[in-house]
């Protein structure tokens, strides 16, 4: 018999079904990927199995040790909760009080499932963070969320979910919110766990790298419906159904243009700083400076993608933001030869519209209150003052169209549209029309399909490309993710605690990279 | 894929949607608008003069004319009083008419001719009764309401004009001058409100425009604590960042791309600034601080309602009248509140 055994599952919130007749099984010690892009109903099912789902209707079949958890009772269900079945989330920083100890919060969970007294609970709370890798645990079960770091956090979460030794670990998007070269941690850290205690491991992901890497058996669920289940190599080689192939097909494709002669884009000597209270009373009085990006050189070809990599905090950011001139910083920026910082303001403004952004999250890039022909047409309001508005309209839906807003191109009927009437990867192609619609020479892209789900980011990938073959852009290519530099840059520049560790084009980053702290950045990367 | 909605959605269209899902909310606000709409004719429900009267084959529209008992064959040159059961004798002739409203008192007409002694309790006569003075008070309540509302409406109305300012200053400039602003706010506010304005009016002389000042001056400070907020969080979103990154100037990207998207607890706390400011009217007329005397006023009715216990439809009805407009204003705040949501908005975006 299965340790876990969900038939025929249907969840309901009021008369919207999202998920589907889900079935699947999950034997002792195995590892179980749970695969979809978000509303793909995978967190939902998940969650079912713990009966987390708040407002939601169940039905159907979920038996787990051979007791049908559908009809537990609250008691029963709390013994199940945290003692048999444990979860750890995507993002420790909330999943944790953040004003309880971290030991704590564990000991909390150990008085609570196996009745010990404080001081067991303490013992028993500095072996689980030894076991998870925390160094001086003894030391750390006093700390609390804020001090530790994302990776360290991460760790006191599974801590605290095998702190009872469940038989089976749910783990939504455990590694999600961390870097990369943690990432690859923590799964070997749940892979030892696994091993030495014999519990199965549900992972909900939609990193099809982490699947690769991790998982025995897959499942593939779209829209609230399994579509394929199996055996790791039998899906990812040979996939089925039309939703997987399309998903394993996803991966970013490289296909880049030639790049140009001339320079549009040079910095030299750039530093930004950040002013941080001191500590102490004198914090109140004076600051100290926290350099951010510490003497960055770069030079930009028309045409090329120049991408900046590194962890977050690594000062890639704040690198992108200097270019734009939104952050203030010192050294020199030339834009096609002109100082950026030029004196009078009307140079400044018109140099803006040859430097455009596009920025990560397109939900929080456009203003929620005006529609996309005034979002789009901004740019040409300020630049192109003489533009009729009829011209204007005209080249707000060319610009839409070049994006590939809509098939048909009638993109007339969008222009009077709010952004959320948009899914993600159609408000991030509005971003770029905003970028776009000015001809700009630079587009800085920072993070621009992180927010995006895998499928979406091929294609505004495959987009970005084709936009900078046809108008010979100019890209500064912000990312963590080595799969998109794959697929994009020309050249890379890889930055770790404010500095340019390394700079050179792809192949040789990729393939002779000098600096050690690349070379483990690349063999993180889950490939 | 675009929604297959056939118009756009405007963010404010969205909110109304929910805002009328809301049904207790949508219900109090159609009753609040046409109470308010009502007491904005209160001269043509509860008054003292036909609305049309003929007199010996003229015309004559009283409540816009003044017109002395003599038109009328009276022996004076005074206002007429159509109280007077002289004057109702010489409409009853034949021929001649007089249109009453549907109430026949103002509410500043003392019946000399009511039948019992003031205060009179509910009757034919006086539907809700009289007060101390022999007013009707009905007409006193009809007036009262459009004193507090409007007066209400006038304090908002500067409140959030000036807190808007405040709070957008604060918010966009940041740094020191928004550490002395705020500073300043905090002084404000730890000023003892209620023993300033008694001091107020005491100095000068009560009306109901020092009113509308004073409070105005004490009320600003949560309304421009939200906008600053609201300024403080919206102007490091990427899309201001991507307004500037175009070049856009200063007062535009406030103007178009920040205001905008920090009026939401504004509009949240406009239903609830009122109840309050009706709430602080009514008090400082009970004590006998707020309007002049004779204006028509809920809390000097309370005052007068708490003096005679016996008189208990002052009381009662005066404080149905209260309990009846903060009653609805709250519900429509609430509902507003509901409706505004930042997480509902993104729930229903939400796939």
């Amino acid at each position: 018999m299965s340790l876990l055994e969900v038939r025929n599952l249907d969840v309901f919130f009021g008369a919207r079904q999202v998920v589907k007749d889900v079935s699947f099984s999950l034997e002792a010690g195995e590892k179980l990927a749970l695969v979809g892009e978000s509303g793909s109903g995978k967190t939902v099912t998940a969650q079912s199995i713990l009966r987390l789902v708040e407002g939601a209707r169940l039905a159907g079949q979920i038996n787990f040790a051979g007791r049908d958890v559908l009809t537990m009772n609250t008691p029963q269900l709390r013994a199940l909760r945290g003692g048999e079945v444990a979860m750890i989330f995507q993002e420790p920083m909330s999943a944790l009080n953040p004003v309880m100890s971290i030991g704590a919060q564990i000991m909390e969970v150990l008085q609570l499932h196996k009745g010990l007294t404080r001081s067991e609970a303490r013992a028993g709370a500095i072996a689980a963070l030894e076991r998870v890798g925390v160094p001086e645990a003894a030391r750390r079960i006093e700390q609390f969320p804020h001090q530790l770091s994302g990776g360290q956090r991460q760790r006191a979460m599974i801590a605290m979910a095998l702190a009872c030794e469940p038989k089976l670990l749910i783990a939504d998007e455990p590694t999600t919110a961390l870097d990369v070269s943690i990432r690859l941690q923590i799964l070997e850290l749940l892979d030892q766990l696994r091993a030495e205690t014999g519990m199965a491991i549900l992972i909900i992901t939609h990193d099809l790298n982490l699947v690769r890497r991790f998982a025995d058996r897959v499942a593939v669920m779209e829209r609230g419906v399994l579509v394929e289940q199996g055996r790791r190599e039998t899906v990812m080689e040979a996939p089925q159904h039309p939703y997987t192939q399309r998903l394993l097909a996803s991966r970013p494709q490289r296909d880049v243009g030639a790049v140009g002669a001339g320079c549009v884009l040079s910095a030299r000597e750039l530093c930004v700083d950040y002013p941080v209270p001191r500590p102490g009373l004198s914090g109140l009085f004076r600051r100290n400076q926290f350099r951010a990006v510490d003497r960055a050189q770069l030079e930009l070809a028309p045409g090329e993608t120049l991408g900046i990599i590194g962890e977050s905090g690594s000062g890639k950011t704040s690198l992108a933001l200097a270019l734009l001139d939104l952050l203030p910083s010192t050294g020199e920026i030339r834009i096609k030869g002109e100082p950026w910082r030029a004196d009078d303001a009307a140079t400044r403004r018109a140099l803006r519209r040859t430097v455009q952004v596009v920025f990560q999250d397109p939900l929080s890039s456009l203003s929620p209150r005006l529609s996309i022909a005034r979002i789009v047409g901004e740019g040409l309001e300020i630049h192109e003052p003489g533009l009729s508005a009829e011209a204007r309209r005209e080249r707000v839906a060319q610009a839409l169209l070049d994006v590939g807003l809509s098939e048909d191109g009638a993109t007339a009927a969008l222009l009077e549209r709010y952004p959320h009437e948009f899914s993600g990867g159609q408000r991030q192609r509005i971003a770029i029309a905003r970028a776009l619609v000015l001809r700009p020479d630079i587009v800085v892209l920072d993070e621009p399909t992180s927010a995006l789900d895998v499928t979406i980011q091929q294609q505004v990938l495959q987009l970005l490309g084709a936009l900078q073959r046809k108008y010979g852009l100019a890209y500064v290519l912000v990312t963590h993710d080595i799969d998109v530099i794959r697929a994009m840059a020309h050249r890379v520049i890889v930055m770790k605690d404010s500095q340019m560790v390394e700079s050179g084009p792809l192949d040789e980053i990729l393939h002779h990279a000098q600096n050690p702290y690349t070379r483990k950045l690349i063999a993180a990367s889950l490939r | 894929m675009a929604p297959g909605i056939a118009s756009p959605q405007t963010p404010a269209r969205r909110a109304w949607r929910r805002f009328r899902a809301h049904r207790i909310g949508f219900y109090s606000l159609w009753i609040f608008l046409a109470l308010f709409a009502l007491s904005l004719c209160a001269e043509v429900i509860s008054n003292d003069k036909p609305l049309l009267a003929r007199y010996e084959g003229h015309w004559y529209l009283p409540i816009f004319q003044n017109l002395p008992e003599t038109t009328f064959g009276g022996d004076f040159e005074t206002p007429t009083d159509f109280l007077d059961p002289f004057i109702q004798q010489q409409f009853a002739k034949p021929g001649n008419l007089a249109f009453y409203p549907p109430n026949r008192y103002h509410y500043s007409t003392i019946n000399y001719f009511a039948p019992v002694p003031n205060p009179a309790p509910p009757g034919a006569t006086n539907l809700l009764g009289t007060d101390d003075r022999g007013r009707d008070l009905f007409a006193r309540l009809l007036y009262g309401f459009r004193v507090s509302v409007l007066f209400a409406l006038a304090v908002t109305g500067v409140c959030a004009a000036f807190g808007i300012f405040y709070g957008a200053l604060q918010g966009y400039l940041a740094g020191w001058t928004d550490i002395l602003m705020e500073r300043f706010v905090e002084i404000w506010n730890a000023m003892p409100t209620l023993y300033m304005l008694i001091i107020f009016s005491a100095l000068f002389s009560p009306s109901v425009w020092l009113l509308i000042g004073l409070l105005a001056l004490f009320g600003w400070m949560g309304i421009a604590a939200y906008v600053r907020a609201e300024f403080l969080r919206n102007r490091t979103l990427d899309y201001v960042r991507a307004a500037r990154a175009l070049g856009q100037r200063n007062h535009i990207i406030i103007w178009r791309h920040i205001l905008p998207n920090s009026l939401t607890p504004v509009v949240t706390l406009i239903p609830f600034e009122m109840a309050a400011s009706i709430a602080a009217l009514t008090s400082l007329d009970f004590l006998g601080l707020g309007v002049p005397p004779g204006t028509p006023s809920l809390g000097e009715l309370l005052n007068q309602g708490k003096e005679g216990l016996d008189a208990w439809w002052i009381s009662l009805f005066t404080f149905g009248v209260l309990a009846t407009t903060l009653l609805l204003l709250i519900l429509i705040g609430d509902a507003l509140r509901d409706a505004l949501d930042p997480r509902k908005q993104i729930a229903e975006v939400a796939p």
